[in-house]
């Protein structure tokens, strides 16, 4: 009864392709970015900006990154955590040289190098496609990982190895290093969230997001009706990285503080992205930050559950959260391959309807 | 010298390649009969072994899971049972796996997108790790199943004195190798001469005709699955003799992908010549190039390799060509 679109009368064609064509959609898209914006910083301490809103707001980014390039363009990506990784030492690299510059357009341009790498390691998919691509990924896992370990210049001769951030401030807050306040991470990560998403919300549904979609659908197809693969694979690797980039280095710099290349960006990383981006829902924004929102809450859901509340050692509840994480993943697959966000719609549907069941 | 030691390593590295031609063969298994692509494989190695060392030392399983939920606290049946019935009872355990894989995950995903079914089996390779670290326990297991290891004196005393240096060779290396010739034909024997191999090929060759002759899709991915069970088994013997029973074991997947890229999905003679090109192609560069550029490069090397390779040919070197039709 509430939730419904008749009545909502569309006068204009700006009106009719707006993001949220929906009233009730829109307050309710408003009233969320209120309360994120208004009053979360205001009540955030450290545990939830560390264990549960700083990983959600930054995987999702991530998450939106992968979406774009295998739910979108159906090229799937096993290499999201070397990517992350280029943006991390990206932006270590631009903030050790360019210490002057603002944070922002440092972390922008991390994103900036990560779309090229993605595209150098994107032109395989011209040639090649489905698990042969999945696998070729990898090769930019494995590589770009490697090379930030062996290559001192990346690290910057640090004795451990490691990259650990300086302290860079934004209108006198401080969003890098130790000082940083819960607050001032949780809002730098959101502001890069929620303008991404948008970025992201509106290319998909423009001209480059059918042309990826054509792509994904049938590649041989879309090539006969006149899209580019050449133009539409790369410019998806190309979003995708830079996406992927900007998370890696929020990663590093805001949440981390001091990473390591294998520890911190290793396989998992990359498995666990494609993880979220399945759960939430192939080729959904909404399904991207669900996903991210899912992945990271169950850890600390479980740990709070078998560690704090019976009290279990914490490596078997480690091996517990694996079983569920991977049951969980094949029973998504088996009773809603497009995840969290068809759910989601589902219930959208039915709200439509309802209190009427036709 | 140099040319004979560079031959020393080009040994090892075949050596090597066999290993990961074990990995990669349980793989194309699976791919060819049903089209999905195990991601799981290195996982079922890696259970498989854990699986072997938990029945010869005679250990409880889920001995932790038990401890924290009822505070019974036992680890060991204080028995241990002799390699060859232990690898007897293993099989069993992965044949009792490969019924639950298909009755809980393959059945219910059928005629799904192949990319779908790839993402099921990672799940699957999560859910088995923990399974296994459940079971059995994260430590890092000693497997001896009484193969022999260490250098083999036979080849370095006949190296020496036919060429005057003495090659270094692992016994356990020569003993995969045969390990694994004697695997390959059994599996091609039983593919080409025996009434389930021949219904297998048929199933792979195309699904709704073998169902409409009469075949048993449901049996024969079983036996598929139980066979790349089996196969993982064998390939959890060779690398936990060699290194240990531990979580790394299950990256050996990882090492096998670029074999089958290499190689070909559908092809076994492809899974063992990419093994051993694999496996000879990085122990060269390692020996020639790493120094160069800091070592270590075997992390990375047969992916990049194989990317290379597929920009050429995309479909691997033995793989069937790929037609796409609109």
């Amino acid at each position: 009864m509430l939730y419904r679109e008749a009545g909502d009368f569309k006068t204009s064609y700006r009106d009719d392709g707006q993001t949220f064509p929906i009233r009730l959609d829109r307050w309710g898209y408003y009233a969320i970015l209120a309360v994120a914006f208004l009053v979360v910083p205001l009540v955030i301490d450290s545990y939830w900006a560390n264990a549960v809103l700083v990983p959600f707001l930054i995987y999702a980014i991530a998450a939106i990154g992968l979406n774009i390039l295998t739910g979108y363009a159906g090229q799937v990506s096993l290499g999201t955590g070397g990517f992350m990784a280029v943006g991390a030492y990206a932006v270590y690299k631009l903030m050790i040289a360019l210490p002057a510059v603002p944070i922002i357009i440092h972390i922008l341009l991390a994103g900036a190098i990560t779309a090229v790498v993605g595209v150098l390691f994107g032109l395989p998919s011209l040639r090649i496609k489905g698990f042969y691509l999945a696998v070729a990924t990898l090769a930019a896992q494995f590589f770009l990982v490697w090379l930030f370990n062996k290559v001192p210049w990346f690290y910057n001769y640090s004795a451990s190895g490691q990259i650990n951030a300086p302290e860079r401030t934004i209108l006198g807050w401080a969003v890098t290093g130790p000082a940083t306040t819960a607050s001032a991470k949780y809002l730098i990560c959101l502001v890069f969230a929620v303008v991404l998403a948008w970025v992201a919300r509106n290319l998909t549904r423009g001209s480059v997001g059918r042309k990826w979609m054509a792509i994904r659908d049938m590649d041989i197809a879309a090539e006969i009706i006149g899209v580019n693969p050449l133009t539409a694979k790369l410019s998806a690797f190309a979003v995708s990285s830079f996406f992927v980039g900007i998370a890696g280095a929020l990663l590093f710099a805001v949440y981390l503080g001091a990473a390591e290349a294998t520890e911190a960006f290793g396989i998992n990383k990359s498995f666990l992205v494609l993880f979220m981006i399945i759960i939430g829902g192939l080729g959904s924004i909404f399904g991207s930050f669900a996903g991210a929102a899912f992945l990271v809450l169950l850890p600390v859901f479980l740990k709070n559950l078998l560690v704090v509340q019976l009290g279990w050692p914490t490596d078997l509840a480690a091996h517990l959260e694996l079983m569920i994480v991977g049951a969980l993943i094949v029973f998504f697959l088996i009773v809603e391959p497009h995840g969290l966000a068809r759910l989601w719609q589902l219930a959208k549907e039915k709200l439509r309807l309802w209190p009427f069941p036709h | 010298m140099e040319f004979l030691y560079a031959s020393e390593i080009l040994l090892n590295g075949l050596m090597a390649g066999v290993m990961y031609s074990l990995v990669a063969l349980g793989f194309v298994l699976i791919y060819k009969a049903s089209g999905v692509f195990n991601y799981a494989q290195g996982v079922l190695a890696l259970f498989a072994a854990m699986t072997l060392v938990g029945i010869m030392e005679g250990r409880v399983p889920f001995a932790h899971l038990l401890g924290a939920v009822f505070g019974i606290h036992v680890s060991s049946f204080g028995w241990t049972v002799p390699g060859a019935v232990a690898i007897l009872l293993t099989a069993l355990v992965m044949v009792g796996v490969a019924i639950a894989i298909e009755k809980l995950v393959l059945k219910h995903l059928v005629g799904q997108e192949p990319i779908i079914l790839f993402m099921a089996t990672i799940g699957l390779a999560w859910f088995l790790e923990g399974l296994g670290d459940v079971m059995w326990g994260a430590d890092v297991k000693v497997l001896d199943v009484g193969l022999p290891q260490g250098i083999s004196e036979t080849v370095e005393t006949l190296t020496n004195d036919w060429l005057g240096y003495g090659f270094f060779i692992d016994r356990l290396d020569i003993w995969a190798a045969m390990i694994a010739a004697v695997l390959v034909a059994a599996l091609v024997g039983f593919s080409q001469y025996t009434k389930q191999g021949r219904a297998m090929r048929a199933v792979a060759d195309d699904h709704q005709a073998a169902l409409s002759v009469g075949i048993s899709l449901q049996f024969i991915w079983i036996m598929v699955w139980s066979i790349a069970g089996f196969v993982a088994l064998v390939a959890g013997i060779m690398w936990g003799t060699k290194s240990g029973v531990q979580f790394s074991l299950s990256l050996i997947a990882l090492k096998a992908l670029p074999v089958l890229m290499l190689g070909g999905f559908t092809s076994i003679p492809g899974a063992i010549v990419g093994g051993l090109i694999i496996g000879m192609g990085e122990k060269l560069f390692e020996y020639f190039i790493g120094p160069m550029v800091g070592g270590a490069t075997e992390n990375w090397f047969a992916y990049v390799l194989a990317l290379i390779f597929l920009v050429f040919r995309p479909q691997g070197l033995f793989g069937e060509r790929i037609i796409e039709r609109v």
